[in-house]
């Protein structure tokens, strides 16, 4: 009976954490939104368009941050290669958005995208066909990340590789598709990727208002994301996960199958990735190999341990400050940013390795109390 | 009290709570629960099982011994999935080859283990520890979905009050002592309500007062459940076994009651020439 009044206790415990969270998101958005479509130009409280569009960006990144947070924070796989999945749900997006160019393009063709008709192409290649269906396009930009995850799960999983060599596989997985990527011949605009988009289900993605919508559904689209891995993180599901991490042979011994957790939530993971992804090209107006490069994927792991690992919140934190960060710095010393990137890895490794996250609850609540009663899945070896 | 008066309390306690649910798989007809024939495994030509001959009775509670190296260890890996064999068959009951099976369905099948040092999960409560050892449906959609139920949950309750933990149940099982962390994972045992336990060194660590209770509750599991425990203790050995397995280098050197070993020739010369 106890144990109920608990579990109640803990449901709404978990409840609050979303409210909040959700909260200060809607709050921001809101804000944001109307203060962009409301107040006039030249006002000192006006948030322009660019704001929105960064905004949404950093949106994007922060589910982007999230779903590398639920495979390495909770389960301890550490992916050096999600911008993989990233980028082939913008990509799936990108090719919805170059159909929708219609036969405003440069060669003014109907059928063929631009770069295609630069190739000498004279029909689409069967991959492109469906491609014109909103529908099929996000179908796609879920799909395919979740399929070559799963994939490349199953593979690396039921082999019973760990560790370091794991993180070194999903690196040569997007090198590989960046090198792919690159190439005319694959029929993804090769160097100069997919860009030029004018419309998105009948909205001029050129428009103020177009704009704040997306940013609105990116912001939606991550509170969504983030109360569907609170619960699965929450479940036994996610308590598995945990155990996996601490110790994998052990979780096996107690009669889980540990490879099929992993796959799964490796699935799960790369689905929130490719949406992610899919939201962030409208937005930038722009996907091309470059966001299938390792140093991308890395930017994401280093979101993660800045703002702290296996919290979700943490995840989100970190992405939008250091992705600010990268903003006003690549403005001011362009060249440094790498450098200041890899500092602040080894910084925060070495001297923060719960995260900007771990380090403000260590300074708001007494350790004794709170830990007890803390959610015991943030706690990490 | 003595011990196995104790003993006896204690099965009341456990066996009347905590009885196995008859598991028709395990085919004990011939009243053997685990054979392990002719087995070896070679680590680079090491031999760290050779040519191992074991029986294990239904509901006995037998002892394995041995020096360091004679291969306690690699037997309950192999048992456990872990590390596969080169040469031997393994038996669970007449019917279920275990070489066939992984650590997971091994596990399922009934057979729990505890490790040497103990293996528990630091960053998870007590409480949780024990839910996540549950013997129920282990795969990714019913966990996903699970929720405990009043009579998993008494049945934890009942596990914790054995166990002696009842007041740690919300604590991380990290921040427990190293006697309690042996008997959560005695708990995580429990809990599983497996028919076979392979127990490596449950009182290492332990105070003596903790040894004692360890032992009471070995003994009253036996009968019920079959229970191996590998223990380098030999006073606790004396005082739980009936039967001890000698091992020597990879292979039986003797077997018998604990009077009928200490006066084996073999194992005297064993062990009176490793001192030497």
């Amino acid at each position: 009976m106890n144990n109920f009044v608990h579990k109640w206790g803990e449901l709404r415990q978990g409840s609050q954490h979303i409210t909040v969270f959700a909260g200060i998101l809607f709050a921001i958005t809101l804000l944001a939104s109307l203060s962009n479509l409301l107040i006039p130009q030249d006002s000192f409280f006006h948030v322009s368009t660019y704001t929105i569009g960064l905004l949404g960006k950093y949106l994007c990144y922060a589910m982007l941050a999230l779903s590398v947070d639920v495979i390495w924070g909770y389960c301890g796989i550490l992916s050096l290669g999600h911008g993989a999945f990233f980028a082939l749900g913008g990509y799936a997006m990108g090719m919805y958005l170059m159909r929708q160019i219609g036969e405003r393009g440069v060669y003014g063709n109907a059928e063929l995208p631009d770069f295609m008709v630069f190739l000498n192409w004279d029909s689409l290649p069967w991959y492109w066909l469906g491609m014109d269906q909103f529908w099929f396009a996000m179908l796609m930009a879920l799909l395919v990340p979740g399929l070559l995850a799963f994939v490349f799960g199953w593979l690396a999983f039921r082999s019973r590789v760990t560790g370091v060599y794991l993180s070194i596989m999903t690196q040569a997985l997007t090198y590989a598709l960046m090198l792919a990527f690159f190439r005319n011949e694959m029929g993804f605009g090769g160097n100069n990727g997919l860009t030029d988009f004018r419309e998105l289900l009948g909205f001029n993605l050129r428009a103020d208002s177009s704009r704040v919508l997306l940013f609105a559904i990116t912001a939606l689209a991550l509170a969504l994301v983030y109360i569907s891995s609170y619960f699965i993180m929450r479940s036994r599901f996610g308590r598995v996960l945990v155990s996996i991490r601490d110790s994998e042979s052990r979780t096996r011994f107690l009669g889980y199958r540990t490879e099929r957790y992993k796959v799964w939530l490796f699935v799960y993971s790369a689905l929130i990735a490719g949406l992610a992804g899919a939201l962030y090209v409208p937005q930038v107006g722009i996907i091309n190999p470059g966001e299938f490069t390792p140093i991308n994927s890395i930017e994401i792991v280093v979101w993660v341990a800045v703002g702290g690992r296996g919290t979700l919140y943490g995840a989100v934190v970190g992405a939008v400050l250091v992705s600010y960060a990268k903003t006003r710095f690549t403005a001011l010393v362009p060249e440094s940013w790498i450098f200041m990137l890899g500092a602040l890895f080894v910084i925060v490794t070495v001297f923060l390795p719960k995260g900007i996250v771990g380090l403000l609850k260590q300074r708001v609540a007494d350790p004794d109390s709170s830990a007890a009663f803390e959610n015991p899945r943030q706690v990490l070896p | 009290m003595s011990l196995s008066a104790r003993a006896n309390e204690w099965r009341y306690q456990t066996g009347f709570r905590l009885a196995p649910q008859p598991d028709a798989r395990i085919d004990v007809s011939h009243n053997v629960i685990l054979y392990i024939e002719g087995v070896t495994v070679s680590f680079d030509g090491f031999k760290a099982l050779n040519n191992l001959n074991l029986y294990i009775n239904d509901g006995e509670l037998r002892c394995l011994i041995g020096a360091n190296g004679a291969g306690k260890t690699t037997l309950m890996d192999v048992v456990t999935g872990k590390t596969p064999c080169d040469a031997g068959q393994v038996y669970f009951g007449q019917t279920i080859n275990l070489l066939e099976h992984d650590e997971a369905a091994i596990a399922q099948l009934g057979i729990g283990r505890k490790f040497q040092k103990p293996t528990i999960f630091d960053a998870h409560t007590v409480f949780d520890n024990l839910e996540l050892s549950l013997k129920v449906n282990k795969g990714v959609w019913h966990s996903l979905f699970a929720s405990l139920t009043a009579e998993q949950a008494d049945h934890i309750d009942e596990v914790l009050e054995i166990i002696g933990l009842k007041q740690q149940r919300r604590q991380l099982a990290g921040a427990l002592s190293h006697g309690q962390k042996q008997w959560l994972e005695i708990g995580m045992l429990l809990v599983a309500d497996p028919r076979l336990l392979l127990i490596d060194e449950p009182v290492a660590g332990m105070t003596a007062q903790e040894t004692e209770r360890t032992a009471e509750l070995l003994i009253s599991l036996a009968g019920k459940r079959t229970v191996v425990v590998v223990e380098h203790d030999m006073a606790f050995v004396r005082s739980i076994a009936r039967t001890v397995t000698v091992l020597h280098q990879g292979s039986v050197l003797a077997e018998g009651t604990m009077d009928q070993i200490q006066n084996n020739p073999a194992v005297i010369e064993v062990y009176l020439g490793e001192e030497r």
